[in-house]
């Protein structure tokens, strides 16, 4: 008996039932589907956040001060787990623009390609022609901050480092002080007041799109000087962004930061520093990892769908194995091998399983064309394949039971059976 | 009618040798069979008879290698069923032997012709000759007609003819019919006996298990079973004559004669 005939059997024994074998089918396709769509979905999400962090450049260090106790200034989150331990440090040093100079010595840190000193402000307000807008942000730095820090220009230009050294009062805004501000007209060579200053706006940032709570269009980058002189004063730095020559040195780079700021800092042997060191490239594989156990975690909710499905198929199995035991019984007499009638069977549990299987990988490919709860899926090849193969497996395996009890049968005790 | 005699054979189709069926153990035991001997030979027509509990559908099963003797030799053909694994006894039901049941025993939703093909899909006949051989068949039993119905689209007679003709097919050494009669009216019964008379005119060897003497008297030597016991063998007409009721005139009883019209084709 060849296998066409058993898949020609096994096909008539479906239809036979068509109710029960397309809500046989359901289970597996449900299970199918929901792998590769809540697979996809953990990818996008994943995707999503990995393409936010690579935005903040991927080879970049930020350098912010640390205070053990978090007595002052925005750093102080970082040494708080330290915090009962050590108490407030009273001799830490705050970052000055001599740090920042000490790191870009290319001897010391040849792994350092630009460092920007930044200062910061929130919190003011910038008037034009009678419209104001609280800036988000107010950033004072060197030009080397628009690249270390992934911010592009759509507009106009940058500023450049003779502008830095005369102290110009120049602004590159983002869109969302650009759209409050000036509405339709081109902002470019227009003057603005910040804070009662005259700032002249020389080009507008390229949009990032809304990163978490902050809105990181909502910001004005200024000549570090001329933000010092005029709203923050000549203070300590708020961040020192540092921008390594490549991805690969970035840990070179951190390491080099390190030992220069200890020694500047005079911080020797186990005293915690006074300063923290943010690596992006780091940040990125911590996010990468979490969202990864967050995909498998989906998946395995999936999977477990997958099997509640399988052991539909087994039900239905059995029930079709009791219910046909005559009919097998009449197959036995008439001259059908133990074989026929386990393939007969197992080909009906793998033919529903696999028709399960297609529609739902359709129906999985299908629905991950739509945005899913503000995430757009990202569908995984493998997923598909696993989820494919699970199911046939699945089809075989809890069709093996029931099938082999069905060839299992004695004639007589099968013919007797009503 | 004498030229449809088969040649002689090696060894008679069915020699069942001191066959016992105990069925249950120890106080609730029941000897359904208590020691069975009988040969029958190429081209004879066999009634067992008997009351109901008299043994004889035991003896059908285990002749139908259905069931298993608890102790005894049987062979077909020659051959000892008892030595025989689970596919080689598969097979030896495909080739050998052909059944037909009181309850017709089609498969449901699949037409006459699909059922009548089946014991050959299952002894790997090619397609098309598998549809020529089952068309054949019909056409034996005079259903051409009715090839794509369905057994519920048929009556109880065509349903049985279908059976018949599912048993003929394969062309087996032996035609085992369990009271095929049983459920059937006067007219339907007139048709399957007219129909297994011709065979057995043709030569193929008949088995028939029934209760109806009137049924008995169609076959060429008669059974009668009591108890799990063989309490009379007695031959109607010699093995290489036609059945005793072949072509005989309506008169008789009404069932030869009736019975011609789908046979006589």
């Amino acid at each position: 008996m060849s296998a066409v005939e058993i898949l020609r059997f096994a096909l008539h024994g479906l239809l036979a039932n068509k109710l029960r074998s397309a809500l046989t089918m359901l289970g597996i396709m449900i299970g199918v589907a929901a792998v590769i769509l809540l697979v996809a979905v953990g990818q996008g999400t994943s995707d999503a956040i990995t393409s936010n962090i690579a935005r903040l450049g991927s080879n970049t260090l930020t350098v912010t001060p640390s205070f053990t106790g978090g007595m002052r200034g925005p750093g102080g989150f970082g040494g708080a787990g330290r915090a009962g331990a050590t108490g407030p440090r009273t001799q830490a040093k705050r970052l000055s623009l001599a740090d920042a100079r000490a790191l870009a010595d290319a001897s010391a840190a040849p792994s350092v390609k630009t460092v920007s000193p930044v200062v910061t402000a929130a919190s003011l307000t910038a008037t034009y022609e009678g419209a104001s807008h609280t800036i988000g942000r107010l950033v004072g730095t060197y030009p080397s901050y628009f690249e270390a820090s992934n911010r592009p220009v759509a507009k106009g230009s940058y500023f450049v480092n003779d502008d830095v050294l005369a102290s110009r009062k120049l602004a590159v805004i983002g869109t969302t002080v650009a759209e409050a501000l000036f509405g339709d007209v081109d902002p470019v060579g227009r003057r603005i007041t910040i804070s009662g200053v005259p700032f002249t706006v020389v080009g507008v940032l390229k949009e990032t799109g809304t990163q978490g709570v902050q809105d990181a269009d909502d910001i004005v980058i200024a000549p570090l000087p001329a933000v010092q002189q005029s709203l923050t004063g000549f203070g300590p730095l708020d961040q020192i962004v540092v921008q390594a020559k490549s991805a690969d040195v970035v840990d070179d780079a951190e390491a080099e930061i390190t030992a220069i700021l200890n020694e500047r800092h005079g911080i020797t042997g186990t005293a915690s520093p006074d300063y923290r060191i943010q690596n992006q490239a780091a940040l990125q594989e911590t996010v990468s990892t979490a969202t990864g156990m967050f995909t498998v975690l989906l998946a395995a909710i999936a999977g477990i769908s997958l099997v509640v499905g399988g052991i539909g198929i087994t039900n239905i199995m059995l029930v079709t194995v009791t219910e046909r035991t005559r009919e097998i019984g009449i197959r036995k007499a008439i001259g059908a091998t133990r074989g026929a009638i386990l393939g007969q069977f197992l080909a009906e549990a793998t033919m529903l399983s696999l028709a399960g299987g297609l529609l739902g990988v359709a129906i999985g490919v299908l629905g991950s064309r739509f945005t899913i709860a503000g995430i757009q899926p990202v569908i995984v090849p493998g997923s598909i394949v696993a989820a494919l193969g699970v199911s046939v497996a699945i089809g075989l395996f809890f069709g093996v039971f029931p099938a082999n009890r069905a060839a299992k049968l004695r004639p007589i005790e099968a013919l007797r059976h009503d | 009618m004498s030229g449809t005699a088969p040649e002689a054979p090696a060894a008679p189709v069915l020699d069942v040798r001191g066959v016992t069926k105990v069925y249950g153990r120890g106080p609730t035991e029941v000897h359904a069979l208590r020691g069975v001997s009988l040969t029958v030979e190429r081209g004879d027509y066999v009634a067992i008879m008997g009351a109901s509990g008299s043994g004889k559908s035991t003896l059908m099963n285990i002749l139908g290698c259905l069931d298993v003797p608890t102790s005894g030799r049987y062979l077909i053909d020659g051959i000892d069923v008892g030595t025989l694994d689970e596919r080689r006894l598969a097979l030896l039901r495909n080739r050998k032997i052909g059944f037909v049941f009181q309850s017709f025993n089609l498969i449901p939703r699949m037409s006459a012709l699909a059922n009548v093909e089946l014991p050959l899909v299952y002894g790997g006949i090619k397609p098309a000759e598998r549809r020529r051989r089952a068309l054949a068949a019909l056409e034996q039993v005079g259903l051409a007609d009715r090839v794509n119905h369905e057994p519920n689209e048929l009556s109880g007679g065509q349903q049985q003819r279908v059976a018949v003709a599912r048993a003929l097919v394969t062309s087996p050494a032996l035609l085992l019919a369990d009271e095929p009669t049983g459920n059937l009216d006067t007219k339907a019964t007139a048709d399957v006996l007219a129909i297994l008379d011709r065979l057995s005119a043709a030569g193929r060897t008949i088995v028939l298990i029934t209760h109806e003497d009137d049924v008995a008297a169609h076959a060429k030597r008669v059974i009668r079973l009591i108890d799990g016991e063989i309490v009379e063998d007695r031959r109607q007409v010699p093995v290489d004559a036609p059945p005793p009721r072949y072509g005989t005139a309506p008169a008789a009883s009404g069932i030869a004669g009736i019975g011609e019209g789908p046979v006589g084709r």
